[in-house]
């Protein structure tokens, strides 16, 4: 195939937002319903079921902790990554890419470890709706954390050359969007145990 | 590459991100010393209150939404009013256990083996 | 307009002009990332996707017309395979006819031409959402050779039928089903970005956001609904899925909701009848305004009621639901908002109208369709202000009448507006005229059989005549000579009007082999599209255009021409 050329129209820029950072929005506001819509229905039916707090007992508490705390770190080197990509730092900006993608890998590692041990005492997706929905809603959570560590993957080595810097922004957008998910699984799958 | 707001002319500096890292740390402690607490109400404040205040500053400093156009502010409250609209049009049917000439019959759970205590 | 001096790589516009016409056959017709070609692909996929539905529904109202007989190219229907034929007739026609044709082909196609650009702004994810969007026709259709069969459990998939394969009998049919859709969706929200993107960002020099044909405008509407909307339906075919192939109770009565589905599912299915209602409007907006040389009445109106019929679009969903036990008080709200509904559309129906009145109007093919789009569309969405009301509803719902007012509401939109569509932009796509004679002759006897099919089923639905029934002589009140005569009438209709698709081929293959040239503005429109050459080379114009006025100053008093394009100094 024929070198591909960006077409003129991807530079042009009438709202004052470059085009990448738009269609980032875009894809985010599409993301939200689709989280907001899996967490809707969650929490229809938490409210219909206050026998729920019992199960939610059973999720880890340290571990979505942690997990909270990995994200939240990894939020932070992708944000200074962009700062790096700002400065036309090609160093920097690739070495806290390289941290924010292994942050998702620790992040991978406690959630395996999570779903193992649960499964190992019975609490399958199968068991309860409760169940169904934490399995669910984590396991969607976790592709994109897979996704914006492959995406990342693959722009390290044109971060590297300082090339399409812009790149490191619109990945970190997407990054800090899943953080925010997780903000709000962490609550509903784990802390809420107690109220009922 | 960036915000064309603020990143002409001068260097970047990773202190403020830094600074707002620090808070949302700090948050995260209290969304998880709040429920042992006791009580219902602090730990709505505490969990979920304080999930919407964390979001919201990862919303605004890390995705730079605050100095972002305000298309995208409008864009993203949308979808959050779409959602709205999609809870209470739902809630009636599906969040409670009886409604106006209706109740829910709740039919025996299928056999699954006993968890393990652990 | 600010050119964007923050990508690292952005050349300025005037040098960066080189487009190398990409050379091999398959660089420029399969993987292209030409929005042009792609929207073409996009249209043609879905040509053929209406083919196979048009066939589906042949098979099925033969069989009602003259049950267990032997269909002439199919064979005696099963009970089974009528169920996953009516099922698949109704995924196809919305999910792989409509939108592709409606939304995505003509929203590639025109978006980059009427805002002067010269391609998307994203192309290989272009190019990534046709590809996605044709596996997913190729795995629907696989589902059909799926042992057990295909999915017969209505296109709107509810459970406990759709979930469990105790009841439906598919095995493997509904969860091919399910992907399929699936991944359809997934290509509309690439490609929605991309259209949204493109509008946004990357007008011509000069053109304001209200410089923008209301095509434009009301395909980025139509997109941002669908966007808006299909969020909550992604999750619920996750939630589907699931209790598909692992069991899990999200929609059984062990501890789910059946009901939840049937929300989620309209919550998304509601809406798409507005997605696909729009770029509709925003074509006849276009053609009424061209042949009858006058500016459109009411432009800003029209947007602002545009952006109207979007919001309450979102807020109408559950009035597909009054008989699933939803509560009575959230039916007279929805009931409600379905009528209010009726109000913005019929705004910009009448603003329609209003552009005609007096004008100098020219009933070339395009009009026509137009104007049919425009009368027909009224009979459908006059019938459903009958079964928007909560009470009524009751004793409409599952009937026949239900498919006759979809029927005229979405025939219209597809077929009517598809054909205007393919008519406006034949010029311009091939750079051919079509004869207007057989034009003619396709559209009077389409139009008039088509209102032959969908009378009669009105009335076999008052008489209570229930839908999706493979075999009426359990009924007695509807086995009656009468009722029979009017399934059979409706499906001597069906095959007139196929019969009427002959002059329309004909008409297609001898345009493109010695059709008249149509120069590049056979219509004398002002859009941009018609100032680039047709058809439009790679990157559209040499030089891309600057945009000094709206698109509708047609008969300007003092100008010695009834056109002024958008581009044209003075």
């Amino acid at each position: 195939m024929s070198a591909f050329q960006v077409p003129i129209a991807t530079n042009r820029c009438a709202t004052g937002i470059p085009t990448g950072r738009l269609a980032i929005w875009w894809v985010l506001a599409s993301e939200i319903v689709i989280f907001g819509g899996l967490v809707t229905c969650y929490l229809l039916f938490r409210f219909r079921h206050p026998e729920w707090a019992a199960e939610a007992e059973h999720t880890k508490l340290a571990a979505g902790a942690l997990n909270t705390f990995v994200l939240l770190t990894s939020s932070l080197f992708v944000v200074l990554a962009h700062v790096a990509a700002c400065n036309k730092d090609t160093v920097n900006a690739r070495k806290y890419l390289i941290w924010t993608i292994l942050g998702g890998l620790i992040f991978l590692c406690v959630k395996a470890y999570e779903y193992t041990s649960e499964i190992s005492h019975g609490y399958t997706i199968t068991r309860s709706v409760f169940w169904a929905f934490y399995y669910t809603a984590t396991a969607l959570h976790g592709l994109h954390v897979i996704g914006g560590m492959t995406i990342m993957g693959l722009i390290l080595p044109d971060v590297a050359k300082g090339k399409n810097l812009q790149r490191v922004e619109y990945i970190g957008i997407y990054w800090h969007f899943v953080d925010v998910v997780w903000l709000f699984l962490f609550p509903l799958f784990y802390i809420a145990s107690a109220a009922s | 590459m960036s915000d064309t707001a603020h990143s002409e002319g001068h260097t970047h500096s990773a202190k403020p991100y830094l600074r707002i890292y620090y808070i949302l740390l700090a948050l995260l402690v209290v969304s998880i010393v709040g429920p042992m607490m006791g009580g219902l109400t602090v730990l709505l404040i505490t969990a979920f209150g304080v999930a919407v205040v964390k979001a919201l500053m990862v919303a605004a400093y890390f995705m730079h939404l605050n100095v972002e156009k305000k298309y995208i502010w409008y864009l993203l409250v949308m979808a959050a009013i779409f959602l709205l609209v999609l809870f209470f049009g739902v809630a009636p049917d599906v969040m409670n256990k009886s409604g106006v000439n209706w109740k829910h019959l709740d039919h025996p759970a299928p056999a699954v083996t006993a968890p393990a205590h652990h | 307009m600010t050119s964007s001096s923050v990508h690292a790589d952005a050349a300025p516009e005037a040098d960066s002009h080189a487009h190398h016409a990409p050379q091999s056959f398959w660089s420029k017709y399969i993987f292209s990332v030409d929005h042009k070609i792609i929207g073409l692909q996009y249209t043609l996929t879905g040509i053929f996707m209406a083919v196979v539905g048009v066939y589906m529904s042949y098979v099925f109202r033969m069989h009602l017309a003259n049950p267990a007989a032997h269909i002439p190219f199919y064979g005696v229907l099963s009970p089974a395979a009528y169920n996953s034929l009516v099922t698949n007739h109704g995924t196809i026609m919305i999910f792989w006819v409509a939108m592709p044709i409606l939304l995505a082909g003509l929203g590639n196609y025109c978006i980059p031409l009427m805002i002067g650009c010269d391609d998307m702004v994203f192309p290989r994810v272009n190019r990534l959402s046709f590809q996605v969007f044709f596996l997913s026709t190729v795995l629907l259709l696989v589902g059909f050779m799926a042992p057990g069969g295909a999915f017969g459990g209505a296109w709107t998939s509810y459970p406990p039928l759709s979930a469990k394969v105790e009841y439906n009998l598919t095995p493997h049919g509904n969860v091919i089903w399910l992907l399929a859709v699936a991944l359809e969706i997934v290509a509309f929200l690439l490609g929605g970005i991309n259209f949204v993107t493109t509008a946004m960002n990357s007008r011509a020099k000069g053109m304001k956001m209200f410089d923008m044909p209301v095509l434009v405008w009301m395909i980025v509407i139509a997109t941002i609904i669908f966007m808006m909307s299909v969020g909550p339906l992604v999750a619920g075919a996750v939630m589907l899925l699931l209790d598909q192939t692992l069991g899990t109770h999200f929609f059984a009565a062990q501890g789910g909701d059946p009901v939840l589905w049937q929300h989620l599912f309209w919550f998304f299915g509601h809406p798409e009848v507005y997605v696909l209602l729009l770029p509709e409007l925003g074509v006849v907006c276009e053609i009424i305004c061209v042949f009858s040389r006058k500016p459109l009445f009411g432009y800003k109106t029209i947007v602002y009621t545009t952006f109207m019929v979007g919001i309450l679009s979102m807020i109408v969903w559950a009035h597909h639901q009054f008989i699933a036990g939803i509560d009575p008080r959230m039916a007279s709200i929805f009931s409600l908002t379905t009528i209010i509904i009726s109000i913005p559309v019929a705004v910009i129906m009448f603003a329609m109208i209003a552009t005609l009145f007096k004008g100098s109007i020219e009933f070339k093919v395009p009009m026509l369709w137009a104007i049919g789009l425009i009368v027909e569309f009224l009979l459908g969405g006059v019938t459903g202000i009958y079964l928007g009301s909560s009470a009524l509803d009751v004793y409409f719902h599952d009937t026949y009448f239900v498919v006759a007012h979809f029927h005229y509401t979405l025939i219209p939109l597809v077929a009517f507006g598809g054909f205007a569509i393919f008519t406006y932009y034949f010029p311009k796509v091939t750079g051919k005229m079509l004869d207007e004679r057989l034009g003619r002759i396709h559209f009077w006897g389409s139009a008039i059989a088509f209102n032959f099919i969908f009378i009669p089923l009105f009335f076999s639905g008052l008489a209570g005549e229930h839908r999706r029934i493979y075999d009426y002589s359990g009924f007695a009140e509807l086995t009656t000579p009468h009722m029979q005569s009017l399934r059979t009438m409706a499906t001597h209709a069906l095959l007139v009007m196929i019969a009427f698709q002959i002059p329309f081929v004909i008409n297609v293959i001898k345009s493109l082999l010695k059709g008249a040239p149509a120069g590049a503005n056979p219509w004398k429109a002002n859009t941009l599209e018609w100032t680039a050459d047709s058809p439009p080379p790679h990157g559209n114009w040499a030089e891309l255009p600057e945009v000094y006025r709206g698109p509708y100053e047609y008969s300007v008093p003092g100008r010695e021409q009834d056109y002024w394009p958008q581009n044209a100094a003075n």
